[in-house]
């Protein structure tokens, strides 16, 4: 049964890309552990504000799992200590009374800090720009029955294609790599007959971008899929790696 | 085919190959080793006859060189990397999340195979084909006798012990990492690949330490 | 004098839309270079325009106040999206779906909108199909369907409970690779705050730069608002946070007639409120009603014992269950349309049967589906969402029922538009949930995602160049404008305000009071004492906004709490349009439930002799009651009927 709970907020402070950033510890009365994590912060907020403060800026936007918006590196764990939850689907009974909660963004090059906890994760679109879709323009294409596609393909793409982007991949690497973001993407493509007439032009593209903006290179901790929220499997980034040498070995 | 140092998947393809190319090695050096157990004089003929300073040996030599100094380079390179992938600022709390050991520390567990590697060369490769080879005095031709020698130092067993113990955790993500990154893996290989690495790191390293172990305790030479 | 003019084609309604493409202007290839569009928004709708307009050659300028253009909250829809294609052969046709449409609307909808919308609803799923979508498929490698609310075929294309993420990604797809193309420019984290117009024509927007807090001019030929509906105005509803109606309202302040703003749908199945720090509500997609009974306990007794913690729903007896929705419309059970069901739900909370600890909640029972398909197919169908579900309640569906309890999901009202999507303002264009077009009274399952891709892939596109074709002599616009200058010192002078109030209560404090207010008197069930109460009530909320706000920060930097405030200045005075409209509207009908237009079963009254119009209602200034125009539905093609899901 759900019961009230005190606890300490210990975040992390940033006035703005280039300040210094620090520590702040808040104490929480009286938090009830059916509240979701994020309200617990906008309990925070409220009394931030109450006192004349500035509130903590977090990212978030749906509330529901599903924007990828939110982030929050908690207690050691991208999007907090549970499973296959995004940090606002996580609730404070995961808590116990007394407890200290350090809440820090996403850390990575990749992502460079705009303020508190929320971080810049325009490199993920630049990546979805480079390749990341099927060059058709609206209309003029076949019935969508057309091209049968076998259940199995079509449910491992959908696997593959329910990544939401929130970046905690990259913010659970030991080396700030985006490869399972990427490799989502390009496994979704790879996988339907719509997308293999590009797909070697996409692996290319797409990892060159990754390299571009920083990212580091996997080592195959598999880190990231113990902490994406969704779940994406890393064998869509060995499917990457044979796109792509495929693609290489084809020039 | 610069593709190989300026792409990450190109870079990883690298120390794939080059990693899967001194497992192969290593499998051939400890099935070397074994005959050791059983006959020294054995193990001499191999290594002066077949190997020695024969031109294919010195061949051989110089691609394993090669394939270590590359895997070498490319794994500082890859790690320097990814330190500043990371970004300057590092988290605080430290990392919860749950993977293998092995997987976070293959720099560390490298270097110390690397440190062994050294040693290890210094000890029998300097004394025996280097020597020979530039023709500098006191090139030995008895490998076995060299062994048996070296092994009879307790604290040099144990080094060894403790390297191959690290070698141990170093092939067992990487051989299964080797694979996925020339991606040659799948959901239905995944598990398989994992145990098969862990079976073949088990082989190679229990076959290499079973010989220092074994001459120390004087059980080797057994067929005489 | 008002403006309205609808512009629908002549000839038979099927043909009416073909008509119109024969016959209007176009813009050819060279002359799309020199026209500039703006696009705010990067839902289904906008992101899919912003694509399509790109990839014919217009400079695009698209705008989100996310950090990425996938945010949107399209991406939450779970259920699926119609389309008359008829794959499962079971007497499905375009006109069929128009029919549904238009009849799940309480007929309120315009005959050519919606008779267009479905023509189009199949080229949507080739198009998606093409763009990658992965759609749940059948062995045989075509495509599977799956029913939904007031539909008695199959039409609804899906893929698991995560469709409008699916159809999102595509259209963002579509509009990353434009982006990539130099045809459309983006630019995310900026928030509209102002249209500009000049001579009469929209023709650029202020927008604020949300983190340099930093006011910048756009200019266009045309602008298109895509920026959803304003269901957050109840505080408390299905939406994302961000989600908001300004945009709207400050096209509706420059001139824009807003149509039907009353007519909001409230979502039967979402998991109930359980406290004051509750920030949003949670939908539990409509499609777990195929498999779902809906039920209250059939004695007082039972269900206030539940209530107390001292009986669990399983040890009630089946004849001691109501199933409601089944007793009270055998036809079509417990897929009802919304309205129906959550005025069904209220009806039984507010007679005493509600369960769970506020009274609040029905109950949801899926052990009859998983006795009868086993617990892997009910894993397979509704397994994400009751994951869902037991993360947030902390209870599981598979053995206990889900309670539920509806909450405000989306506006059927918005801004006007004409047959062409224009609004009242030239060259400003509203597409998607922004606009009141297609749903009528109240919107089917599964036909947002469909009307928000329509608009943007196949309707927008083409009628917006029956507009920019006069425009090709325009050259591209500067920002230096008088026009562009008094609308930024106007937003910025707002702002100074808002900025210098300092007082005591923060935004989300005062937004829940309006919640509370629109929740209470202009909800589910509205009396016209009510409405007045309210309507006196969002007065004292304004006050309290206007004299007792407090905004820590500076307003030159990323400050999300001026964000928040802007956002609620509008939400209240979009409260009081709403009571306004609803007062107006004396009957029942859709989403708007009026206690008094009631059948003697208490069903829905509709006064078709009296209210058969859109009410369009048009800004008059800060202190002035806003002025209602009437746009009349002449049905020619269908007859209005009185709702019925009994038989």
């Amino acid at each position: 049964m759900d019961k009230d709970i005190n606890i300490k907020v210990k975040v992390w402070r940033q006035n703005g890309p280039k300040e210094k950033g620090h520590f702040e510890t808040y104490p929480l009365e009286h938090i009830s552990q059916g509240s979701s994590f994020l309200e617990m912060l906008d309990i925070l907020n409220e009394k931030l504000i109450n006192e004349g403060k500035e509130p903590v800026v977090f990212d978030h936007d749906c509330r529901e799992g599903i924007c990828g918006m939110c982030s929050l590196y908690i207690n050691g764990h991208p999007h907090g200590p549970d499973e296959g939850i995004t940090t606002c689907q996580l609730h404070m009974r995961r808590f116990n009374d007394g407890d200290t909660i350090t809440v820090e963004p996403w850390r990575s090059a990749g992502f460079p800090i705009i303020k508190d906890l929320m971080v810049d994760r325009m490199a993920f679109d630049k990546i979805m720009q480079a390749g990341g879709y099927v060059s058709v323009n609206t209309g003029g294409v076949p019935d969508a029955n057309a091209i049968p596609i076998p259940r199995d393909d079509a449910e491992m793409a959908m696997d593959a294609a329910a990544c939401i982007g929130c970046g905690a991949c990259v913010a659970a690497c030991k080396n700030g790599s985006a490869m399972l973001f990427v490799s989502a993407k390009v496994s979704q493509f790879a996988l339907l007959p719509q997308g293999r007439i590009e797909r070697k032009r996409r692996a290319k593209a797409m990892v060159a971008k990754m390299d571009e903006l920083g990212f580091g290179n996997c080592t195959n901790t598999g880190a990231c899929e113990v902490e994406c929220p969704k779940n994406i499997s890393i064998t869509n980034i060995a499917r990457l790696n044979r796109e792509f040498l495929k693609a290489k070995f084809a020039d | 085919m610069s593709w190989l140092i300026k792409s990450s998947i190109g870079r990883k393809f690298v120390q794939s190959i080059s990693g899967l190319f001194l497992i192969l090695f290593l499998l051939f050096h400890m099935s070397m080793n074994l005959v050791l157990l059983f006959s020294y004089e054995a193990y001499d003929f191999l290594a002066n006859e077949i190997l020695g300073a024969n031109w294919w040996a010195i061949v051989g030599t110089g691609v394993i060189g090669a394939g270590f100094v590359i895997h070498v380079i490319w794994g500082i390179i890859l790690t320097l990397q990814n330190q500043k992938a990371r970004g300057k600022e590092k988290y605080a709390s430290s990392s919860k999340t749950e993977t293998a050991w092995s997987s976070q520390n293959m720099f560390v567990l490298g270097l110390f195979v690397l440190l062994f590697l050294l040693t290890h060369l210094f000890q029998f490769w300097y004394q025996m084909q280097f020597k020979e080879l530039l023709m500098i005095d006191g090139a030995r031709h008895d490998s076995a006798q060299l062994v048996a020698e070296v092994f009879s130092n307790i604290w040099i067993v144990i080094f060894y012990l403790l390297a191959f113990t690290a070698l141990w955790f170093h092939l067992t993500h990487g051989f299964w990492s080797a694979l996925h990154s020339a991606g040659l893996n799948n959901g239905v290989w995944m598990k398989r690949i994992k145990v098969l690495g862990n079976v073949v790191s088990t082989i190679i390293c229990l076959g290499f330490i079973i010989v220092p172990i074994a001459v120390y305790l004087g059980y080797s030479n057994l067929l005489g | 004098m008002n403006k309205i003019n609808s512009k629908i084609p002549e000839g038979p309604l099927a043909e009416k839309w073909s008509n119109y493409k024969n016959h209007q202007k176009l813009v050819n290839p060279a002359n799309k270079r020199r026209l500039d569009v703006i696009v705010v928004g990067t839902g289904l709708a906008g992101a899919s325009a912003a694509a399509s307009l790109g990839e014919m050659g217009f400079n695009v300028l698209n705008f989100c106040i996310q950090d990425s253009p996938r945010r949107a909250h399209s991406i939450a829809a779970q259920g699926g999206i119609n389309a008359a294609k008829n794959y499962p052969n079971d007497g499905d046709s375009v006109y069929r779906l128009f029919y549904d449409t238009i009849k799940g609307g309480d007929y309120r909808a315009r005959e050519a909108n919606v008779y267009r919308l479905a023509e189009v609803s199949n080229s949507i799923i080739d198009q998606c199909v093409a763009q990658g979508v992965p759609f749940a498929r059948e062995y045989g490698g075509l495509l599977d369907n799956r029913s939904f609310g007031g539909a008695q075929v199959s039409r609804t294309f899906y893929a698991r409970g995560q469709t409008g993420q699916q159809l999102l990604l595509g259209a963002y797809s579509a509009l990353s690779r434009a982006v990539q193309k130099k045809q459309v420019k983006l630019y995310t984290r900026y928030e509209m705050v102002d249209l500009v117009i000049i001579d009469g024509r929209a023709r650029g927007i202020i927008a604020r730069n949300l983190v340099t807090g930093k006011l910048e001019r756009f200019a266009a030929h045309a602008v298109v608002i895509a920026t959803g509906g304003y269901g957050n105005t109840f505080f408390l509803s299905t939406n994302a946070m961000t989600s908001n109606g300004s945009a709207a309202w400050q096209c509706y302040k420059r001139g824009a007639y807003f149509a039907n703003p009353c007519m909001a749908q409230i979502h039967p199945t979402c998991i109930p409120v359980h406290g004051e720090f509750q920030s949003k509500l949670t939908l539990m997609s409509e499609s777990l009603r195929n498999d779902g009974r809906i039920w209250v306990p059939k004695k007082l007794e039972d269900a206030q014992a539940i209530r107390e913690g001292k009986l669990k729903p399983t040890e009630i007896k089946e004849e001691d269950r109501d199933y409601y929705l089944e007793r009270r419309y055998p036809a079509f059970g417990n897929l009802v349309p919304r309205d129906v069901a959550s005025r069904a739900a209220k009806e039984r909370c507010d007679a005493g049967y509600g369960v769970g600890s506020t009274g609040l909640a029905v109950y949801l029972d899926f052990a009859e589906a998983i006795s009868r398909l086993g617990r892997d197919v009910g894993e397979a169908r509704y397994g994400n969402l009751f994951q869902m579900y037991e993360k947030i309640v902390d209870d599981n569906p598979y053995e206990t029922p889900m309670m539920i309890y509806p909450a405000i999901h989306y506006t059927m009202g918005g801004i006007w538009v004409d047959y062409e999507l224009m609004t009242t303002v030239p060259g400003l264009f509203a597409i998607g949930e922004a606009n009141f077009s297609d749903h009528g009274a109240n919107r089917l399952g599964a036909s947002a995602l469909m009307q928000g891709l329509a608009d943007g892939y196949f309707v927008l596109p083409y009628t917006i160049q029956n507009y920019l074709a006069d425009q090709i002599s325009v050259p591209h616009f500067k920002t230096d404008a008088p026009e562009f200058e008094k609308a930024e010192k106007d937003i910025n002078d707002r702002i100074d305000r808002l900025m210098n109030i300092k007082g005591n209560h923060s935004v989300d404090h005062i937004h829940k009071e309006l919640g509370h207010v629109m929740w209470d008197f202009v909800g589910m069930g509205r009396d016209a004492a009510g409405l007045k109460k309210a309507i006196e009530k969002l007065k004292e909320v304004k006050q309290d906004f206007w004299t007792n706000l407090r905004i820590p920060g500076n307003k030159e930097t990323l400050n999300i709490e001026l964000e928040k405030a802007l956002r609620l200045a509008d939400f209240i005075e979009i409260g009081e349009l709403m009571a306004h409209d609803a007062l107006d509207r004396e009957e029942s009908c859709g989403g708007h439930f009026r206690l008094e237009h009631q059948t003697p079963e208490g069903e829905a009254l509709r006064h078709a002799d009296q209210f058969s119009y859109v009410s369009c209602w048009e800004y008059r200034g800060e202190d002035k009651d806003p002025v209602m125009y009437k746009e009349a539905l002449d049905y020619e093609f269908i007859v209005r009927q009185q709702r019925n899901y009994k038989s």
